[in-house]
């Protein structure tokens, strides 16, 4: 038991010094009968290496997203992290430390947080960030809560272009305060039919873009029709690499971004843990679910950095805060910000271009194929194509070959009725030699 | 007179002089460090990209015209700008933590090596199930060994922390409710008063109204408050055990029994699973739902608040009711089942995108396995002779809140001991600082004046322990001798004195803005 320091003479020792016979004597508050008199029925202790060996077994069951062509998207990205990001964060004072609860020995979290809010700001175009939520998923349900307490109105329309996933997780939550939600039918290019469904009622309206469906959009006039309305809009992005080429959220007039930054400096990790963006005007701080840092001074003047506006807190109004949420994603801002910040404008726009550039090249590719119909008019770096097969039985023989082609859109929505649709992502991480693996695998499953 | 130490040198180096300020802020090897949009990295990349092909024309309109404002550091200029920060920060790596109830333990690299496996860290979340048996099987495993542990037939794995765990809990629960046509009526959750914020927050956040429960005067559930206010209208109560006094729940069968004889469910917050893992299953305590912080009791890191991970065992009763997705295994391998049709019909949906925290998960089962069922109950054990230790020591000069009978894994004391001293609890604990020790939880549970609340965990060498208490001992003399002004303007030697809370909620500066007249981005 390497992690126990205590050693059989410290333990007798130590219970002298508090006066108990045994150990037993310390669990004498638990009920006689359900006390268990010995270890449960589990293996016993394993070294470092055993754990190592089981583990490593387990992983190597899986077909990992680098050593495959690839191409899922759909909410989570592969993209290049630099070393320098995993270095870092792997440092003990960053990876060992807790919530920064006393600031003055934790400037090295505080100063990052608000690096990073000013990183999310400007990447969403928006005034203010908070220091992250779990997921984007979650961090839409956050928005449409907080939208629903700003307007004191019930109601979300949310797009039909909006994630599956992102959808169920926002109605799982919202509908337990009351909240109703109307959910436009799936189309790949149809964000301004939520425009018709706005109503006196409406707390916000949720869009994404680039839609699940890749489909990049303007919602300006979304935004306008909105306002009028008195609603809110709320814009979910689930790659954050587009809005380094794509007009942000915050100048197409959102009131909320609520985005997922995996992409920045986060692995894939098989779906968590990820990094929630959430971003808002500047006069509905009060507002705004989790975590803020925010600047101050000490007792010498000194510019320093604190968490602050705890009073939306759980901690401190309880049952009436503006969440429950006590925690943020720390370690993945952290890599977040370290990676942006190595990316800088220049290299973020240079990433993004890229992002596109493959994901056209791999449009083009597939195209070409007889039978196979793209449907995404404007994309970033993901667009849906239409198959002369069930998507998902497509996506089946390609794994046996070991090509990841994508993502059925059936996986994420089986009753849209829309089981020949298939979801392909392109990164900075695609190969040309993956796009040509790729066209030609299809090309003869389709044909088969 | 300044200490000397045992080859005669004094302890400070600059005794008996003033400390002159230095010239450029710095502080021996500590130097300032500016925000990133302070420096000159508009324009610079610290990346090496291929030159893109394209230039987006083919977007049109959609493309991005104003600069975003994201400045760029080069590698070296990156590893030292977070290396810098990172000397600012306390860390379980460096000393203890006796953050009470929020349980900072070692954080094995094994865990962070075996996560970092590109079959864990490298894989879809939605790429094709027959590609990902492995990970699939680790997450099997791990519900195995966490329905093993607390006694408890089911596992939701996908809650992203504790609080959203509890979330979870709370709606398998009003999910039930709603099954068995009582969700209309039952519209109260109980919460005792010493409960995390997060209880009643999370209670009200699935729609139900909040009753508190009274505190006994030895720190536990009032259960005649509790009974009085059990009935047909309660769906649930939400007892924390141990509790965050540091206390077993005496009462915790009887509690149970009445909760469950009322027709309500038994939440337990399982923030502090540590204290009993090994020697005691919730499910034997007549628990219906429990999360578990993976960082506390199974030291995934924290990581300067996150990120968590929170699953929550269920009961027979509540385990239908469980979110997607979830693993089966039919004998032909792994499924993951996505949608709440699939299986069972009952579930109350989905909470968040994917499967949950999958690299916590590895941690925790790293950690586990590293143990074993002979190791976890030792943890138990160790946690709770480390507090009970702390206690001991410390009770003679500091006030414990409860002194009677033992603690379980945090040891609770009260400000009565600073009674007459003008030094406040947080004013000691910004003096422990300049000690080298983190301060323990201040304030918390409410249900005490001036709480300070000290949880050393299991990891923690005696001789650490010593250290500690040797430096509380001499910080609590000092403050019952007078000494207040160590106190007062304490800390004197962090890398920042005390800073002004009040002035960042009143005024709120939560980015960087360029400077007027600068022509620097955004």
């Amino acid at each position: 038991m390497r992690y126990l320091p205590l050693t059989p003479d410290d333990r007798t020792e130590m219970l002298a010094a508090i006066g108990a016979k045994s150990i037993d004597d310390l669990f004498v508050d638990v009920p006689q009968s359900a006390r268990l008199d010995g270890p449960v029925d589990l293996p016993r202790v394993a070294g470092e290496l055993e754990v190592e060996r089981a583990l490593s077994a387990m992983a190597g069951k899986n077909a990992t997203a680098g050593t495959t062509p690839f191409f899922c998207g759909a909410g989570a990205y592969k993209h290049h992290v630099p070393a320098t990001v995993d270095h870092v964060i792997q440092r003990s004072e960053f990876l060992t430390s807790y919530t920064p609860y006393q600031p003055e020995i934790a400037q090295g979290t505080l100063q990052y947080l608000y690096e990073f809010q000013t990183q999310v700001a400007n990447l969403t175009g928006m005034p203010v960030a908070n220091a992250s939520l779990y997921d984007g998923s979650t961090a839409m349900a956050e928005g449409v809560l907080m939208a629903t307490r700003v307007t004191r109105r019930n109601k979300a329309v949310i797009s039909g272009g909006v994630h599956p996933h992102y959808v169920q997780a926002t109605e799982t939550v919202v509908h337990a305060v009351g909240v109703e939600t109307q959910v436009l039918p799936a189309a790949v290019d149809a964000e301004a039919d939520v425009i018709a469904q706005i109503g006196a009622d409406t707390a916000c309206v949720v869009v994404q873009t680039p839609n699940v469906f890749g489909t990049a959009t303007d919602v300006t006039k979304i935004a306008e029709a909105a306002h009028a309305a008195g609603a809110l809009l709320i814009v979910v992005v689930t790659e954050a690499v587009s809005m380094g080429l794509l007009k942000s959220p915050g100048e197409m007039g959102a009131d909320i971004v609520a985005a997922e930054g995996q992409s920045i400096g986060n692995a894939l990790n098989f779906g968590g843990p990820y990094v929630g963006l959430f971003a808002t005007r500047e006069k509905l701080i009060r507002q705004m679910p989790g975590r803020l840092c925010g600047e101050t001074v000490d007792a010498e003047g000194e510019r320093g950095f604190v968490l602050t506006l705890s009073t939306r807190e759980q901690h401190i109004r309880r049952d009436k805060a503006t969440s429950n949420i006590c925690t943020n994603s720390g370690l993945c801002t952290l890599a977040f910000t370290i990676h942006m910040s190595l990316l800088g404008e220049t290299g973020l726009r240079n990433l993004a271009l890229l992002n596109h550039e493959k994901a056209v090249a791999t449009r083009d590719a597939l195209a070409a194929i007889p039978g196979v119909e793209v449907l995404t008019p404007r994309f970033f770096n993901e667009f849906a194509v239409k198959l002369p097969k069930p998507a998902a039985e497509v996506v089946e023989r390609l794994a046996e070959h070991r090509i990841l082609a994508g993502v059925p859109y059936s996986r994420l929505a089986p009753d849209a009725g829309m089981d020949d649709l298939l979801l392909v992502a392109a990164t900075e991480t695609t190969l040309d030699a993956d796009i040509k693996i790729l066209a030609g695998a299809l090309a003869k499953v389709l044909a088969a | 007179m300044s200490t000397m130490n045992t080859v005669g040198r004094p302890t400070t180096p600059n005794a008996g002089s003033e400390k002159p300020a230095t010239l450029t802020g710095g502080r021996g090897l500590l130097q300032n460090e500016a925000l990133i949009f302070e420096g000159d990295g508009w324009g610079k990349t610290g990346v090496d990209l291929p030159k893109p092909k394209t230039d987006g024309a083919d977007l049109g309109d959609l493309v991005r015209k104003d600069p975003i404002g994201l400045p760029g550091l080069s590698e070296p200029e990156a590893m030292r700008h977070y290396v810098r920060l990172s000397q600012k920060n306390h860390a379980i790596d460096l000393a203890i933590y006796p953050l009470g109830s929020c349980t900072m333990k070692h954080n094995p690299r094994l865990n962070e090596k075996m996560a970092r496996l590109p079959g864990f860290s490298d894989i879809h979340p939605l790429q094709p199930q027959s590609t990902v048996q492995g990970a699939l099987e680790l997450m099997d495993t791990l519900s195995h060994w966490l329905t093993t542990l607390t006694g408890m037939p089911a596992v939701a794995l996908s809650p992203k922390a504790g609080a959203h765990g509890e979330l979870c809990g709370l709606m398998a629960i009003r999910a039930a409710h709603e099954a068995s046509g009582q969700h209309e009526k039952r519209r109260k959750v109980l919460v005792p008063t010493s409960a995390h914020g997060t209880n009643p927050a999370t209670a009200a956040f699935v729609g139900y109204s909040v009753v508190e429960v009274a505190q006994t005067d030895d720190g536990r559930v009032d259960v005649a408050d509790l009974a009085s206010k059990l009935g047909d209208d309660v769906a649930a109560i939400m007892v924390t055990n141990p509790n965050t006094c540091g206390l077993f729940e005496r009462d915790i069968l009887e509690i149970s029994r009445l909760t469950h004889e009322a027709g309500a469910y038994f939440y337990c917050d399982g923030a502090n699973f540590n204290a009993i893992v090994g020697r005691v299953r919730p499910g034997d305590l007549g628990v219906d739902a429990m999360h578990i912080n993976l960082h506390k009791t199974f030291s995934t890191p924290h990581g300067g608040g996150g990120p968590g991970a929170g699953p929550v065992v269920l009961s027979e009763a509540l385990a239908p009711f469980a979110p997607a997705p979830w693993v089966v295994n039919d004998g032909d391998g792994f499924k993951l089942l996505e949608r709440a049709e699939e299986d069972a019909a009952q579930a109350f949906g989905r909470l968040c995108a994917f499967q949950g925290q999958m690299g916590m998960y590895v941690r925790a089962l790293s950690y586990m396995m590293s143990h074993g069922s002979d190791g976890l109950r030792q943890v138990a054990e160790d946690a709770v002779l480390n507090a009970n230790y702390i206690k001991a020591r410390l009770s003679d000069l500091m006030s414990a809140a409860f002194p009677n009978g033992p603690c379980m894994h945090e040891a609770l004391f009260d400000d009565e001991w600073l009674k007459g001293t003008d030094i406040t609890t947080l004013d000691f604990a910004k003096a422990m600082i300049d000690e080298g020790f983190h301060p323990m939880t201040m304030y918390f549970p409410l249900v005490v004046h001036g709480a300070m609340l000290i949880e050393p965990t299991e990891t923690e060498s005696k001789a650490e322990l010593d250290r500690f208490i040797e430096a509380m001992r001499a910080l609590a003399g000092a403050a019952k001798a007078g000494d207040v002004d160590r106190f007062k303007g304490a800390p004197f030697h962090a890398p920042l004195r005390r800073l002004d809370e009040t002035r960042a909620a009143r005024s709120p500066v939560l980015r960087w803005t360029a400077p007027q007249g600068s022509n620097q981005a955004a």
